[in-house]
């Protein structure tokens, strides 16, 4: 309960200084609006729909995206960690493209796609892939030796092996790598929505692109409470369950 | 009609004392490759290992005493000479000869439970109530139902090598083999261990072939004690211990054995050191 109080004061001191900065009028109010503005954009917007519709537009897009590259990461990191071929090639691409920032993307995304939604999808999904294939190899590599002659000796091999016991034993590294490749997914498909303009299904980087076409500050500013909140929401409902099982099963430290 | 009075009882016929393994090891040699060139780390052993005997492998770290063990498991090949289970020529890792290691080799993602179902999931015919009888029985055995749900990291050393030892157990094997299974424990679970360990085996009739660098914790388990020599590795004497069990590993008797063993070791380090110096 303390720690809940500070945590609230810490917020409401940081609206206050907002609501002070505003006050002061040192900087126009198109620049910044008052906190009062943005709450009152995101009513606006939550009673006329927008805000739910474009959720929900970038929810779909994000999982779509997310998703492929799971499925195809997650092989991929198999294929790395066990095959020397794949390590030198597809490994060494992974680690590669992994360090390009997901906006890169986008330029060749337009070029090839146009503006439409596979461009976004192509951007997500290369954000995605690369991360979740390191961390897979990482977590197959790092499997103690000591498992894999353990269950050898019960009768353990080739698909029971990996599904029973190489896949959960690096199950920690695979998590981390499914919560960064989330992460960056996030961050590709806001990339992705700011400059794939298309027309029709308005995502919530869309919201944000028009809201600074328009100059409409307290949009920009909602829109991107609203992207960060979705992105702690993520966090508190999908990874912190599985992390916190990992936390007590495998007895590591409570982050 | 045959089969189904099999499936039907097969709880009963998975919990029913077999008959122990007999080992036969002719001329035995492995050598590895190392940064200072080629070390042979068995040299022709030969060795017969009685239907229920229990043999200790004692010999200082590096002897090739673990290396022997992992050949019997099937976990390594041997460069030359055979290993013959019952009569068959061990080609790979099988349920017949479980490994207990020196480090708790169990898996952290599934509970107590869990671990020691897991050799029995890989045995085929039996239903999962069977599993299930079979793995709660063993855990009674080893003194651990109270833990069935906990978590690996939560237990002590000792109760995870008494989770291994029931995991060891469960699928049924003819032979256990033992790798310093408690060479990490302090002496007072150790101790214990040694009650438990000996009332297992007389209750399961198992082959055990158990490594161990510590002479007396061999002298107190072993029907027959076999002491390595290093470089390379050499089965160099053998005792037998015909001392009545339970045995007590504090006994006088199990003393003067240990005695024995234990010059005989030294009379390597010493031949060795004097090879090298």
């Amino acid at each position: 309960m303390k720690r809940f109080l500070l945590a609230a004061a810490f917020f409401v001191v940081l609206l206050l200084i907002w609501d002070v900065a505003f006050r002061t009028k040192i900087w126009s109010p198109v620049l910044l609006p008052s906190p009062w503005q943005v709450a009152t954009y995101l009513k606006g917007a939550a009673v006329d729909g927008t805000l739910a519709k474009a959720t929900v537009i970038t929810m779909r897009r994000l999982l779509a995206g997310y998703f492929i590259g799971l499925v195809v990461g997650l092989p991929l990191g198999l294929l790395t960690a066990r095959w020397k071929l794949f390590r030198d090639t597809i490994g060494t691409m992974a680690l590669g493209l992994q360090t390009l920032p997901s906006v890169c993307w986008v330029p060749l995304a337009l070029l090839w796609f146009g503006q439409t939604e596979a461009a976004m999808l192509f951007v997500v999904v290369m954000g995605t892939l690369w991360s979740v294939v390191i961390a897979t190899e990482t977590g197959v590599r790092n499997v103690p030796p000591i498992y894999r002659r353990a269950a050898l000796t019960m009768g353990s091999k080739r698909l029971h092996m990996w599904f029973k016991v190489i896949l959960p034993a690096a199950l920690p590294f695979i998590v981390s790598g499914m919560k960064q490749g989330w992460a960056f997914a996030w961050r590709s498909l806001m990339a992705a929505e700011i400059f794939v303009t298309i027309l029709t299904g308005f995502g919530l980087g869309q919201l944000l692109h028009y809201g600074r076409e328009l100059s409409a500050m307290d949009q920009v500013i909602a829109i991107m409470l609203v992207i960060v909140v979705i992105g702690l929401l993520a966090d508190k409902i999908f990874f912190s369950p599985i992390e916190k099982f990992l936390h007590r099963r495998w007895g590591t430290s409570q982050a | 009609m045959r089969q189904a009075a099999r499936h039907h009882s097969s709880v009963t016929e998975e919990l029913e004392v077999i008959a122990p393994s007999k080992l036969a090891i002719e001329g035995v040699s492995k050598s590895f490759r190392s940064a200072s060139g080629t070390v042979l780390a068995l040299d022709r052993v030969s060795l017969n290992v009685a239907e229920g005997e229990f043999v200790c492998l004692v010999g200082a770290s590096g002897c090739g005493k673990t290396t022997l063990l992992n050949i019997i498991a099937g976990l390594e090949k041997p460069d030359s000479g055979t290993v013959l289970a019952d009569g068959k020529p061990v080609t790979g890792p099988g349920r017949e000869r479980l490994v207990m290691f020196q480090e708790p080799a169990l898996f952290p993602w599934l509970d107590v439970f869990g671990n020691v179902l897991f050799g029995l999931k890989l045995k085929p015919n039996l239903t999962k109530k069977d599993r299930r009888d079979v793995a709660t029985y063993y855990l009674e055995l080893v003194g651990l139902s109270r833990f069935e749900h906990a978590n690996i990291h939560e237990l002590s050393g000792g109760m995870k090598q008494r989770v291994s030892l029931a995991r060891a157990l469960a699928p049924n094997p003819r032979m256990l083999l033992m790798d310093e299974p408690f060479a990490a424990l302090d002496a007072l679970t150790r101790e214990q261990l040694y009650g438990d360990i000996q009332e297992i085996w007389k209750a399961r009739r198992k082959t055990i072939v158990f490594v161990t660098h510590n002479v007396r914790e061999a002298a107190c388990l072993g029907d027959r004690v076999l002491v390595f020599s290093p470089h390379p590795g050499r089965i160099k004497e053998e005792f037998a211990v015909k001392l009545p069990r339970p045995r007590d590993i504090n006994s006088v008797d199990l003393a003067a054995h240990a005695t024995r063993i234990t010059k005989a070791l030294k009379s390597f380090g010493q031949a060795e050191a004097a090879v090298t110096g």
